[in-house]
This record gives C-alpha cells, sequence and structure tokens, in this order.
C-alpha cells in the first residue's frame, strides 16, 4: 500500500452499558488497505468495540469517521448506506439457519443489486468457490462443519464486495490448520481486493501473521495503553501488559520472534 | 501418589512435639476421597492454644495414597497458621501436594469478586420495578410503531422480505393447524351444546341448542378457541424462532445488512397470522356446529335436519363479521407478542425458554382483554 489515506478514525471514544464505563477515550486511525488488529485480554471489551464500528451499538461519547464523514452524526439513511460497505464475519458465522448457503450469500445482493436470479446465483457461487466452499451451495448451515460455516459466513460477507471487512474471533474454534488457511485468505483478499481488515482476536500466531497495525485494549486501566504493528509493539512496547500479552505471559524470559 | 501398597489402612492423625515451639502431624494411612478422615479439631486446638509455637511441619512417610482430601486438610491447617503468624513447613509433604498448594495459593483472593446478595430495601425496589415498568412500555410502544412503519412500507410495496418465507408462514400457520383447530372447535361446540342441553331440555326447548351453539360459536368462541390455540402454537414457536436467531446473532447480521428486521422477519410472520387467522376462525366455526349437531342428535333426539334450519335461522352476518373482526384482531396481537418477546430475548438459551413462555402468557392475556374490550364496545354501540 503505497498511498496511507485514513479510512477509520476515532476520536475520543467512550463505550460501556448504561452507566457503567467499559473503556474510555479511545483514539485511533484505520488506513486504507490495513489489517487492523483489536486486541486484549477476555472481557476487555474487544467485541463491544467492534459492534460500536459496525454501527450495532452507539457510543457514550466520541466519534466514528468513515472516509471522513462522522458515522453518528449522519442522518439514518446515509448510516444505512454506510453500512452496506462493510462486511461482517461473526463470532459463531451468524448464517440465516432457515436459508441454504447459496440463499445466504445471495440475499444481500437480492436486497441492494438489480442483479437477474442466475446473476446472483452465480454471484454467490463465485463468492462460495472463493472461499472454498464450491458445490456446497444448497446445505444448510446445520449440515457443515464449524469452520466450513465460519467459511460461509465470510463469502456472505463478501457479497457485495465491502470496504471494510470485520471480523470478530475469526479463528475461534478453528483447528491451526484451518485457522492458519483463514489468516492466508484473509491476506489473499487484502492484496487482491485492497480490502481494509479490523480484526478482533487474540490469536497471537494470527496477529503476527496479519496485523500491520493494532489496538492495545487494557482491562486494568480501561484505556487503550498501546497501537502500532504488533511486530514492533512486540519489539518496542515498553508497557507491562502488552509485553505480556504479546508473549503469552514470559515477558520477563527472551522474547520470542515473530511468526513471519 | 503411585505407592502401591496393597493393605488400605485408615487414614490416622497423630501429633508430636519434639521440641519446644515446634510441632510435627505425623500422616499415615489413606487421605483420599471415599476414606473418612480424622477429625481435625485436636490439630486447630494445638495450633490455637499453642503457646510459644513457632513451627508446624509434617511427616508423611507412612501415607499409602492421597489427593484432594489430603489438600482441603493442608489448606485448613495453613489457614490457622497464617492466622497465629506461625510457619508452616510443607517439605514433609509428598512432591505432588506440594505443587499443587503452591498453585492454589498462586493467585490470592480477588477483593470483591465473591458476589454478595445484598436486598434492596422495599422502597428501592418499588422504585426500580415502576422504572422496568416505564422502560418496558417504552419498547413495546416501540416496537409497534416499527411493526406500522413496516406495514406501511408494505401497503406502499417497499417491504423488503422474501416471498418464499411468507409462503412457508402461511403453510404453517395455516393448513398445518387445522388438524388441532378442529378437535378443539368440535369439542367447545359439544361442550356448549351439553351445558345449553341440561337447562333448556327442562322447558322442553331443546331445539334452540342449536340457536345457543351457532350464535356462540360464530360471534365469539371460535375467534376466542383458534386465538388461544393459535397463540399456544404460532406465537410460542415465532418468539422461539427469533429468540434463537438473536442468540445466533443472525438478527444483528440483518441489522448491519441495512435489512430492518421488522420488514424481513417481523412482517410476513405478522401477514401470515392475519390472513390465516379469519379462516381457521370460519373453520373453527362450522366444527363447533358439528360438534353441537352430534349432540342435538345423538343425546336430545333432534332430527339433523331441524336443527341445522334452526342453525340456519338464528345465523346472521353481522354476528359473522364479528367473529372475524375479533380472529383478525387476534391474529394481529399473537403475532405481535410472539415477535416482540422473539426480539427482546436475551442471548441465552434459558432466555429463549423465558421468550417463549412470556409471548404465550402474553397473547393469551392480551386476546381476553381485547375481547373483553371489544364485546363492551359493541353492546355499547348495539351491534
Amino acid at each position: 500500500m503505497s498511498v496511507v489515506e485514513p479510512h477509520i478514525v476515532v476520536k475520543g471514544l467512550d463505550m460501556g452499558y448504561g452507566s457503567f464505563i467499559l473503556m474510555k477515550n479511545l483514539n485511533f486511525t484505520v488506513n486504507r488497505g490495513d489489517v487492523f488488529i483489536i486486541m486484549g485480554g477476555s472481557g476487555c471489551g474487544k467485541s463491544t468495540l467492534l459492534k460500536l464500528l459496525v454501527g450495532l451499538k452507539e457510543p457514550s461519547r466520541g466519534q466514528v469517521l468513515y472516509n471522513g464523514v462522522s458515522f453518528w452524526d449522519t442522518d439514518p439513511d446515509e448510516r444505512d448506506r454506510m453500512m452496506r460497505r462493510f462486511g461482517i464475519l461473526y463470532q459463531s458465522g451468524a448464517l440465516w439457519s432457515s436459508m441454504t448457503l447459496a440463499e445466504n450469500v445471495a440475499l444481500p445482493l437480492e436486497q441492494y443489486t438489480d442483479l437477474s436470479r442466475t446473476q446472483i446465483r452465480d454471484m454467490a457461487s463465485l463468492k462460495l468457490a472463493l472461499v472454498g466452499l464450491a458445490g456446497f451451495e444448497d446445505f444448510y448451515p446445520s449440515e457443515i462443519s464449524g469452520g466450513m460455516r465460519k467459511r460461509a459466513g465470510l463469502a456472505r460477507a463478501m457479497a457485495m464486495d465491502p470496504d471494510i471487512l470485520f471480523f470478530d474471533e475469526p479463528s475461534a474454534g478453528l483447528d491451526p490448520v484451518s485457522a492458519r488457511l483463514l489468516d492466508d485468505l484473509i491476506l489473499e483478499l487484502r492484496e487482491s481486493l485492497g480490502t481494509t481488515f479490523v480484526v478482533v482476536t487474540h490469536e497471537l500466531a494470527s496477529i503476527f501473521a496479519i496485523g500491520n497495525n493494532s489496538v492495545y485494549l487494557d482491562v486494568e486501566t480501561r484505556s487503550m495503553t498501546a497501537s502500532g504493528d504488533p511486530k514492533k509493539l512486540l519489539a518496542e512496547s515498553t508497557d507491562p501488559n502488552v509485553r505480556n500479552f504479546l508473549t503469552r505471559g514470559e515477558a520477563g524470559s527472551q522474547a520470542e520472534s515473530p511468526v513471519e | 501418589m503411585a505407592r502401591a501398597e496393597v493393605s488400605v489402612a485408615e487414614s490416622q492423625l497423630s501429633l508430636t512435639r519434639p521440641e519446644n515451639g515446634a510441632l510435627v502431624i505425623r500422616l499415615s494411612g489413606d487421605w483420599r476421597i471415599g476414606h473418612d478422615l480424622p477429625n481435625a479439631d485436636g490439630v486447630a486446638k494445638e495450633i490455637e492454644s499453642g503457646s510459644g509455637l513457632r513451627t508446624v511441619s509434617f511427616d508423611t512417610s507412612e501415607i499409602t495414597g492421597w489427593d484432594s482430601n489430603l489438600l482441603t486438610f493442608m489448606l485448613k491447617v495453613t489457614q490457622w497458621c497464617a492466622e497465629k503468624k506461625i510457619e508452616c513447613r510443607n517439605e514433609g509433604l509428598p512432591e505432588g501436594a506440594r505443587r499443587l498448594l503452591k498453585l492454589a495459593s498462586a493467585v490470592p483472593e480477588r477483593q470483591g469478586a465473591k458476589k454478595e446478595s445484598r436486598r434492596e430495601p422495599f422502597l428501592a425496589r418499588v422504585g426500580s420495578g415502576a422504572m422496568q415498568f416505564v422502560a418496558s412500555t417504552g419498547e413495546i410502544f416501540a416496537f409497534l410503531g416499527g411493526a406500522s412503519l413496516a406495514f406501511g412500507k408494505l401497503l406502499v410495496g417497499r417491504a423488503s422480505f422474501r416471498r418464499s418465507d411468507l409462503v412457508l408462514f402461511l403453510q404453517q400457520s395455516g393448513a398445518q393447524a387445522v388438524g388441532i383447530v378442529s378437535l378443539i372447535s368440535l369439542l367447545v361446540g359439544l361442550i356448549l351444546a351439553f351445558i345449553g342441553a341440561i337447562q333448556l331440555q327442562a322447558f322442553g326447548a331443546q331445539i334452540y341448542v342449536a340457536d345457543l351453539v351457532g350464535i356462540a360459536m360464530v360471534r365469539v368462541m371460535g375467534a376466542i378457541m383458534t386465538g388461544i390455540i393459535m397463540a399456544g402454537r404460532t406465537g410460542a414457536s415465532y418468539a422461539a424462532q427469533l429468540g434463537t436467531m438473536q442468540v445466533n446473532e443472525e438478527v444483528d447480521a440483518l441489522q448491519t445488512l441495512g435489512i430492518s428486521p421488522m420488514e424481513f422477519l417481523v412482517l410476513p410472520r405478522m401477514l401470515a397470522l392475519i390472513l390465516m387467522m379469519p379462516l381457521l376462525c370460519v373453520y373453527a366455526d362450522v366444527m363447533g356446529i358439528l360438534g353441537g349437531l352430534i349432540v342435538g342428535v345423538t343425546m336430545l333426539d333432534l332430527n339433523p335436519i331441524v336443527y341445522l334450519s334452526q342453525t340456519k335461522a338464528s345465523f346472521t352476518l353481522t354476528n359473522l363479521w364479528i367473529g372475524l373482526l375479533y380472529s383478525a384482531v387476534f391474529g394481529v396481537i399473537i403475532a405481535l407478542s410472539g415477535c416482540l418477546r422473539g426480539m427482546q430475548c436475551g442471548r441465552s438459551a434459558s432466555a429463549v425458554g423465558e421468550a417463549t413462555t412470556t409471548a404465550v402468557v402474553t397473547g393469551i392475556i392480551t386476546i381476553i382483554v381485547a375481547t373483553a374490550v371489544i364485546t363492551v364496545v359493541f353492546s355499547v354501540i348495539g351491534v
């Protein structure tokens, strides 16, 4: 990525539930084409931050700007249009269980394009083939394995060729090989489509393999304590919690070299 | 733990004080779960009262087996020692037990982590109850508003839902409900006829059983019975379907695509029930009259033709319209309460169960209240 251009800007964001504040004063920028990792220990609010970024939850304070347009200050119609440029892969896949895989991928296309039935069907087959599920068009989500469901979820997230793809714990519940394949797929998509990725994860191998920018949410201080390239953070960060996280709690001992 | 001695000795405990200020606890026998432990009161007393006691140590050379049983005993002793500031030496323990003890005390108990059950004062509970009521009323009205908007979009032809979904719901809430509606309304017709027959026979006016059953079924009973059946059957299934979709983040997935769950999920379900309820209601009326006929013919020895012509004479279109109005209203109520509870569902398996229960309860209560209101209105305007 030669031209660095901010895609998502988060300014002074507070988030929480009711009067309970989960995270205070988040500030970061995601550039176009980044693979941006949201990391942190369990319960620190990673998934909540993701919900907030995709517009499912309103922030307590602060702003999220996409291409310079504030998401929460703009009118609802424009917000809907912005949301249509997002693709989201949920933790459980969240495929619509009453529809086949092809119908799942096709639904957004049916809703927002004027393509003919056959075109939509072809498009759905293409997206499924991209994630390695060619031939599974007429299967229902309950008939395939968890890893396949994740990949089908990715195919659905990519249906509308989104600008930004959000991933909630992509490798949770996957075996190491499938997780690796998913990582490769993410890198491949980034190279070929130039899509921006925002990934919530705490898989260290994934973080180092795919991330080129990140933010670390700290449970204790309820704020972001580090941001930047995770490999650089591993080498340079002085914050004990960040170091602990990135070295699986072996901060004191010799840091391992990151997985390339 | 690997000691494989065949003789299973009872666990035993003895205390010795080899020198001043030191206590040795000698453990022997089997200290595994399933064996009675010796009474530890002696140890406690010794430590509590131990004047000048400085160290406590253990001798486990004669122990034949141990597991968590030994560890819980050890934790107790360690705690007593800590309270009295006595040094507790555990070199004498088996290697594995020492490591487990270290592990158990590695992370100190988190302050405030234990949940306290605090009973709120009465006024606070009343207040929070009232606030919850206001909030949930607000939710209900927001849902009603959303549903109306979706309906408006349907009327101008811009609502986005899949026609195949609608057909499926029509089948589920219509054709597939025929069996149970037949059974229940036939029985209700029978019951009405029986009750009426006993009274009317006293005056020799058995023939009016036909009027009673006909008017009651067509005007209100057919609608109420189908309403209650459908609340238990379809309302519950709507709540469970939508609730499960909430749990699986499927509703979120729709929302982030910019597809309104109100139009896509709630509207076709509501439409299906509103269309099917009047049909089922008419069918229930017919079955109820059939039930009355069975009683009339078999118990009151009435001629079936006479019974039917009497029914026909008492039948008015006004009553039929009123019955259909009731059933359409019930259709809206059942669909709304089922969908509302489903959409409000939390993110756990028990929440889905709760949603289903409240959907049925809300549905049936609202049906009865609505019946009362409509009945009063009709009697006031004199139809």
